[in-house]
């Protein structure tokens, strides 16, 4: 029913005027205060009335303020000297170390708090990493086409064929250094092309589009056409995309430390913390629970994101 | 034509008009839409009817509630955001509105059938259209494959298309849009139904197919004397098949008439403007004529009758007053059948 | 059919047509200088000369290898005169779209010239061509898509300002804007809406407005009105009248609607499978038709007044439009025309004044590109 779902809500905001001359309609209609509806103002529209946007914004809020000031939850480091104590080794949560302590008779707490730093690190790292090179490479292929077209797709396709996470052992295996932004690295090189193709997707639906046609009419240039024409309509699904990554990253950075080769002593990991207490799982659950719990409810937290933007970026889901 | 035995469930079919009951007849009914904008009254009251072998044609613009309707008689409409908060569609005297699911689920396309626009997204691309025809057989009528395959050429030749034996197997895109809109033809007499909807069915056509296919419609419902009704925006398209009118406009009718007396002597300043509108292709006229201003939204139709900011004949009363359906009668009070204004100047309009 | 005369190589089927003036520009200077340069009224400003795009059909996934070509435009000219509007109408797939596109040199023209006020457009480059683009606009069909989503009304048709700067200083471009909005019919304070907050003929304006930004000469419609409703279809064709005496407009106006493009149009030319069947005067066209298919494509035209359609004379064509990838030898129109005679398979008709209507002075001595042409009042009730 076209009829009515595409042509009704179109001229919403604007009277039916009275016309002057030539029976033109011309519009002199007094103008009634602004509503100026884009995509984006309807998606915020959408977005903050959706409860699960609200609570996983909420979450990811927090998880930033803990990632970017853990000395506000928390009084100690585990970094500071003497943090760890053997004679607390394995101790259950108490009223004062509410998460307990692990082996080594660190508090269990501290490093879950601190760990959130390095997860949201990589996470974002990677994703800002794989969104530039992803949507560079992704626009360029759509606009250009032909061979330069054909030369990317085919290369992504490679490691289309190639598991993340086998990919990532691989990968990692080879630089073994460890800390946080190599991590991230690996992760980039993996994960950029799924946003190229999403990218080269999205362009070539537009590119034909008729103003695009008009723009050229006019004579703008290339990068004009790219920026101004195509990149603004190209770019919902890719922020949609980068959204769930986010958690997807996350989670693969706390699989990669947890098999050992992600982020390694000392630096702090969930993946890393779970792969040390889960030996001594079934005597003391708390030094993986804690951990885990953490992980789950972040990589949630941003999927459950992602989903609410799709949602509300996607008009054919509405 | 022998009729083949319809659904047992429906009472039989009654001759139409022997009895006074017309084929289908839509009292007063309304469906709104429910949006983000507000509630969308796309059908706002509208009442009309059709006798076996009659053809009615519903006239108007987008959103003047021509194709809802149709969508309500078929029972295909999205509920929701759509409903019916009132109204009677009565086929064969009985109201559609009261039935189950299942009753009308055996009503469509056995008994009223539809033509879409778009042929081509009407067919199912994976599918020979001698399969798609055949279904209709398999399914309702539990024929076998080789007696609906037989039927579907049949029914190919029925609407001329050529070599339709060896061309049974083929899929839609096979097919050229002139073809594929005679197939969807085809689909919609297979099983014989009183009635048919067609929905623009040759808006998307190029001219010279245009014709070919609105004379192979209206031979074709002389044949079965079915009745027709044609769904469309282009008064030319009317002129040529239809045997009644009514004007639509904002989800009302506004106009009813004869074909002929429409265009001679048009009664709401709404189908006079559309008429003197457009170009004429055998003389080259002065400026055209055009109705100011634009189609209401229907989430805030003006108060009073919905054309008043676009209508030159508009006066205080139209701005509060909705009008009704009033009969239109010749200057000295002599009946004119079937026709009517939804006009308070009607008399001002046709009689000048 | 082996002895049919080879029709791959397009052929010049109008050797009549008028000698173009072509401007040897040495220089961009001088080319941009040709451009620039004021054309009398009623002087041709826009000459097609044989016309051709194929768009070339591959196979193959790796390796392409070009099996064969879909001929949109095969081989029309035509002149443009200064202040005129010239209508091109024919079916979907005979090419009319197509040419609006070369004219704009959106698309590569695989042969022929388009000659504006001398200069070859189709050979242009950088600073010339952009001066052409400057002249020469365009109006969509469709105003749902030719508006990007993600602009300002205000962006949208200040877009022409900011690629060409020379023609609107900074500051007072808003107010060009406004201007703009007030002189194609909308509300000057719709400036920073945008495009789905209006309806379908408000877009148009919107579309109308960007194309006449920069003061171009030349307007090419490609189907203009017909994605609007029949109220708001005349709005908008009395707009683009009334622009096109205030600002001295050229117009091509594509169209399948054959009364629309009479009403608009001083000379129309009448397409079929990318070939040019006949042109000439709205009166030699529509009252004077000598070409069969001109004769059936008006009269399959329904004419809103049953009166007048019982009293006319309606030619109705069998089959479909055959395929541009394989079309018909000869004659291209002789698979459907119920004249067609062995001569219509092996001979090209030329675009000319037929034979037996040479030096004749009426009507009917206009260019038909028909073997054997012949009057035939369809449009008129009897």
């Amino acid at each position: 029913m076209p009829d009515i779902t595409d042509k009704v809500p179109a001229p919403a905001a604007i009277p039916p005027s009275p016309s002057t001359e030539d029976g033109g309609g011309k519009d002199t209609g007094k103008a009634k205060p602004e509503r100026v509806a884009s995509m984006w103002s309807d998606a915020r529209h959408d977005l903050i009335r959706n409860p699960i946007f609200v609570v996983s914004a909420i979450i990811i809020l927090f998880l930033l303020v803990l990632a970017a000031a853990p000395g506000l939850f928390t009084e100690r480091s585990p970094f500071e000297k003497g943090f760890c104590q053997l004679s607390d080794s394995a101790s259950k949560p108490s009223s004062e170390n509410w998460f307990g302590f692990d082996t080594l008779g660190c508090d269990v707490y501290t490093r879950t708090i601190y760990a959130t730093r390095n997860s949201i690190i990589v996470g974002i790292l990677t994703t800002v990493l794989t969104t530039l090179v992803g949507s560079l490479l992704g626009m360029i292929a759509g606009l250009r086409g032909g061979w330069l077209d054909s030369v990317l797709s085919r290369f992504t396709e490679i490691f289309f064929a190639l598991p993340l996470m086998l990919g990532g052992l691989l990968v990692a295996s080879i630089f073994q250094t460890g800390n946080v932004v190599t991590v991230a690295l690996v992760l980039a090189v993996l994960g950029w092309p799924q946003v190229f193709r999403i990218m080269r997707g999205a362009v070539l639906a537009n590119k034909h589009n008729d103003y695009v046609m008009a723009a050229k009419a006019l004579g703008a240039g290339t990068w004009r056409i790219a920026m101004r024409h195509v990149l603004p309509n190209a770019v919902a699904p890719v922020i949609v995309i980068t959204t769930i990554n986010l958690g997807v990253y996350i989670s693969a950075e706390a699989a990669l430390s947890y098999l050992g080769i992600g982020v390694q002593s000392p630096n702090i990991s969930w993946g890393l913390m779970i792969s040390d207490a889960q030996s001594r799982f079934l005597i003391s659950p708390h030094m993986v629970l804690f951990p885990s719990l953490f992980l789950s409810i972040t990589v949630l937290a941003f999927i459950m994101l992602g989903d609410a933007v799709r949602d509300a970026l996607d008009p054919k889901l509405r | 034509m022998t009729i083949i035995d319809k659904t047992a469930d429906v009472p039989a079919p009654r001759e139409a008009g022997s009895d006074g009951v017309p084929l289908l007849e839509v009292r007063d009914l309304h469906v709104e839409f429910h949006t983000r904008e507000g509630t969308a009254r796309a059908v706002n009251g509208v009442n009309y009817s059709v006798s076996a072998g009659e053809t009615l044609a519903v006239l108007g613009e987008s959103g003047s509630g021509k194709s809802v309707t149709a969508q309500a008689i078929m029972g295909i409409l999205d509920m929701p955001p759509a409903t019916i908060p009132r109204g009677e569609i009565l086929f064969h005297g009985e109201d559609m509105l009261k039935m189950s699911g299942e009753e009308r689920r055996k009503i469509r396309g056995s008994r009223i059938a539809m033509i879409f626009q778009d042929a081509l997204s009407s067919l199912n691309p994976v599918l020979s259209v001698g399969y798609q025809l055949g279904e209709m057989f398999r399914v309702h009528r539990a024929l076998s494959r080789k007696e609906a395959k037989a039927k579907a050429i049949e029914l190919m030749d029925r609407v001329k298309i050529p070599a339709a034996a060896a061309r049974v197997g083929d899929y839609p895109h096979q097919f050229s849009g002139g073809m594929r809109q005679r197939i969807m033809i085809a689909m919609a007499l297979a099983l014989e139904p009183d009635l048919i909807i067609a929905d623009e069915p040759t808006t998307a056509l190029d001219v010279t197919v245009q014709a070919q296919v609105m004379e192979l419609l209206a031979d074709l419902q002389r044949e079965f004397n079915m009745g027709l009704i044609l769904i469309t925006h282009d008064l030319g398209v009317v002129a040529d098949v239809a045997d009644k009118i009514a004007v639509m406009y904002a989800g009302r009718i506004v106009e009813t008439a004869p074909v002929h007396e429409l265009y001679k002597r048009p009664a709401h300043p709404y189908t006079r403007g559309l008429l003197d509108s457009i170009p004429r292709l055998d003389q080259k006229g002065q400026e055209l004529y055009a109705i100011k201003g634009l189609p209401p939204n229907l989430t805030s139709t003006p108060p009073g009758c919905a054309f008043n900011p676009r209508c030159p004949k508009a006066q205080d009363i139209c701005r509060t007053d909705i009008p009704q359906l009033f009969p239109v009668t010749e200057r000295d009070g002599g009946e004119l059948a079937g026709r009517g204004s939804a006009c308070h100047f009607w008399k001002e309009t046709i009689h000048g | 059919m082996a002895e049919l005369k080879k029709t791959d190589e397009p052929v010049d089927a109008t050797p009549n047509v008028s000698e173009v003036d072509v401007v040897d520009a040495h220089s961009e200077e001088e080319a941009v200088a040709a451009i620039e340069a004021p054309v009398e009224r009623g002087e041709p400003i826009l000459q097609v000369r044989n016309l051709v795009k194929h768009f070339p059909l591959t196979t193959g996934i790796l390796f392409k290898r070009q099996v064969g070509a879909v001929k949109a435009v095969d081989g029309i000219s035509f002149d443009l005169y200064q202040g005129e509007t010239l209508g091109i109408v024919g079916e979907s797939g005979c090419g009319k779209s197509t040419v609006a596109k070369l004219l704009m040199n959106l698309e590569r023209a695989t042969a022929g010239e388009v000659f504006y006020k001398g200069q070859d457009i189709t050979k242009l480059s950088g600073r010339a061509l952009k001066a052409v683009r400057r002249n020469i606009q365009m109006v969509f069909q469709d105003p749902y898509t030719s508006l990007n989503p993600r602009m300002t009304v205000g962006d949208i048709i200040g877009e022409p300002f900011e690629i060409h700067p020379e023609v609107a200083p900074k500051g007072s471009r808003r107010q060009k804007v406004q201007e703009l909005l007030d002189v194609v019919g909308l509300n000057p304070e719709y400036i920073n809406r945008y495009p789905h907050q209006f309806s379908g003929g408000q877009r148009q304006r919107i579309g109308i407005a960007r194309g006449l930004a920069l003061n171009p000469e030349i307007i090419i419609c490609d189907e203009p009105v017909s994605a609007l409703d029949v109220s708001v279809q005349a709005q908008v064709i009395n707009l683009m009248e009334k622009l096109q005496d205030e600002f001295n407009l050229s117009y091509i106006f594509i169209a399948h609607d054959l009364s629309i493009v009479r009403h608009i149009s001083d000379r129309v030319g009448v397409m079929y499978l990318g070939k040019m069947a006949e042109i000439g005067t709205d009166t030699q066209i529509y009252d004077h038709p000598t070409h069969p298919y001109t004769q059936a494509l008006l009269s399959a035209v329904p004419v809103p007044d049953p009166d007048a359609r019982e009293g006319r004379e309606r030619v109705i064509l069998t089959g479909d439009v055959p395929s541009p990838a394989n079309p018909p030898s000869g004659c291209r129109f002789r698979t459907r025309c119920q004249k067609a005679q062995d001569k219509c398979a092996e001979e090209v008709p030329l675009l000319a004044v037929p034979e037996v209507f040479k030096g004749l002075d009426s009507p009917v001595a206009h260019e038909s590109a028909c073997h054997f042409a012949e009057e035939k009042d369809v449009v008129h009730a009897v």
